[in-house]
């Protein structure tokens, strides 16, 4: 335990770095390699969390719907999804003759490369971060949004009136929930007065904003949550894939490893999503702090900030994984209204309410 | 290094306008604008200008070539190539660009860029928001709320455009029992009450 505490990932990283930059006298290779040495840590930890994250959602599937989920290869079916990558694996990797195939084969690169790039300002635990940008809010809502394009070019490529319908319903609607969701995330920037990751976790070491923030945070929170699982086209808000109407959307056509990018890449999404909950509204790896309770917070402090990190991105993955057992799937002109008449009106006195807060200091 | 990185943005910016130009597919015609619209947001990234970077993505990546892919989607035949462009109309489009090109040249080479001693200015979002704000002296409060005006006119543009108007059916079909509800019509169908149809 004590060994856990002493050796944090911050050090760790430093450690990495100074031996990088002694290996290697020039400036630019050292961060070559640095780059190369992200590069492959982020893929050693993405895909085993898609992994587990592809298990999780099965059992909590079975658990929702009082069945067992996967339970027959290894135990309590934890190999499932091995036996799953294995035949996506095998499977042909086929293109539709009438596709237009450079787009079609571009179109999985696009989301996934986006997706690994929103990755960059996410603070996974104390001093350890990939790229402590300072506009990194901003950034990451921005970076975001390229991934529709890259929906909109599989529908498009694949020539195929499903696929072409799934994108044209998936555009409107990450389009429509992209603003409820930058406007959520600007109520914790004007709490905190930065864009920064690093500012917005250490203005939480006294609380986190779900708390200090009261009224305007929680709404902006629930808001955000509902907003964001539209944009990952997840149920209830996965009119793009709708199996029972459009076949599979805009990924009919795809199949193999070309299929596993996408599922890869809606995995990591899900996880971007609940870890920019987790570190806006509930502190990321900030342990749970309360003012001035110098002994219940160093006792908190106990607990390693990558645990603290993780678990609370795994309760919101959690949470919006039961909303697609619980909620039914919603019509195109519902999902609209939805957007425009009720989260997008409140967001917007949201802001209103959280700029008088903030100016008139009615915050913890 | 720091060349190469640029030279890379330089050539992705250029060779994506010049294929969304040249190229026969217009969809693809919009992804090839859309290579060289991330190439420019790299270059502002590359200048450390991350915050204008950042906003060139949202507004022309996340809007505009959004808005662009949409509306080819909802156009007939446009999966098709398009036909080979007139001579007459290639050689002209040409040599505007290379006048064009020409004159810009012109201009950056007759201009002289002297080194200023001043500090480069600050450029977060903060230093950002604090100067479109600011009403001192040179302070750009007036040109930001223009502009939002100029916005405000133009969403309220396009919601009186798209809005509809509720009439009575009798009013338009007054022989069918039927139709009793009120009937959404565009406001343009609407007919005054004095109007006579010709």
């Amino acid at each position: 335990m004590s060994l856990l505490l002493t050796i944090g990932f911050g050090p760790l990283a430093t450690a990495i770095h100074n031996w990088v930059t002694a290996s290697i006298s020039n400036a630019t290779g050292a961060l070559a390699t640095e780059m190369v040495i992200v590069g492959i840590s982020l893929l050693l930890f993405l895909v085993p969390l898609c992994f587990f994250l592809g298990y999780m959602e099965r059992r909590v599937a079975g658990f929702m719907q009082m069945r067992l989920g996967p339970n027959r290869v290894g135990p309590q079916g934890t190999l499932q999804i091995v036996a799953d990558t294995v035949k996506l694996l095998l499977k042909e990797g086929l293109t539709p003759d009438a596709s237009d195939k450079f787009l079609f084969n571009l179109a999985p690169i696009i989301v996934v490369v986006t997706s690994m790039l929103v990755l960059a300002p996410i603070a996974f635990a104390k001093d350890f971060q990939i790229w402590d940008i300072s506009i990194g809010v901003l950034y990451m809502a921005s970076v975001s949004s390229i991934s529709v394009i890259g929906i909109l070019m599989a529908g498009w490529s694949s020539n195929n009136k499903y696929s072409l319908l799934g994108a044209m319903r998936s555009g409107a609607q990450i389009v429509s929930y992209e603003l409820s969701v930058g406007l959520s995330l600007i109520t914790i920037v004007i709490f905190t007065g930065s864009l920064r990751m690093s500012d917005i976790v250490n203005s939480q070491a006294d609380g986190w904003w779900i708390i200090k923030g009261h009224i305007p945070a929680i709404i902006s929170f629930v808001i955000f949550v509902i907003a964001s699982t539209a944009e990952i086209n997840r149920a209830p808000f996965d009119l793009a894939e709708a199996e029972q109407e459009l076949t599979a959307g805009f990924h009919t056509e795809y199949s193999g490893m070309k299929f596993a990018m996408f599922l890869l890449a809606e995995y990591i999404n899900l996880f971007i999503v609940s870890a920019v909950a987790a570190t806006l509204f509930l502190g990321g790896w900030m342990p749970f702090h309360i003012g001035h309770w110098e002994m219940f917070n160093h006792i908190m402090d106990f607990i390693p900030s990558s645990i603290w990190f993780m678990s609370k991105t795994f309760l919101i993955i959690f949470i919006i994984m039961q909303f697609r057992w619980t909620f039914p799937r919603l019509r195109v002109d519902q999902l609209l209204n939805l957007e425009w008449k009720y989260l997008l009106p409140i967001s917007m006195f949201n802001i209103l309410l959280v700029t008088v807060c903030a100016i008139m200091g009615w915050y913890f | 290094m720091k060349e190469i990185v640029f030279y890379i943005l330089a050539a992705a910016i250029l060779v994506g306008g010049l294929l969304a130009v040249t190229s026969r597919r217009i969809f693809r015609a919009a992804v090839y604008l859309l290579f060289s619209l991330i190439g420019i947001a790299g270059l502002y990234f590359y200048l450390n200008y991350e915050f204008i970077g950042a906003v060139q993505i949202v507004v022309y990546v996340g809007g505009i070539i959004v808005l662009m892919l949409f509306s080819i989607f909802l156009t007939q035949g446009s999966g098709e190539d398009m036909k080979k462009p007139l001579l007459g109309r290639v050689i002209f489009s040409a040599l505007a660009a290379i006048f064009g090109c020409g004159l810009v040249m012109s201009f950056i080479n007759g201009h002289e860029f002297t080194y200023s001693a001043k500090p480069a200015l600050d450029p977060s979002a903060e230093n950002i928001g604090f100067q479109m704000l600011n009403t001192a002296q040179y302070g750009y409060i007036l040109p930001f709320e223009v502009v939002s005006m100029l916005l405000l006119a133009s969403m309220i543009a396009c919601i009186v455009i798209a809005i509809k108007i509720k009439v009575p059916a009798h009013a338009i079909l007054p022989d069918n029992p039927r139709y009793h509800d009120d009937i959404d019509l565009p406001k343009e169908l609407v007919l005054e009450e004095n109007e006579v149809v010709a």
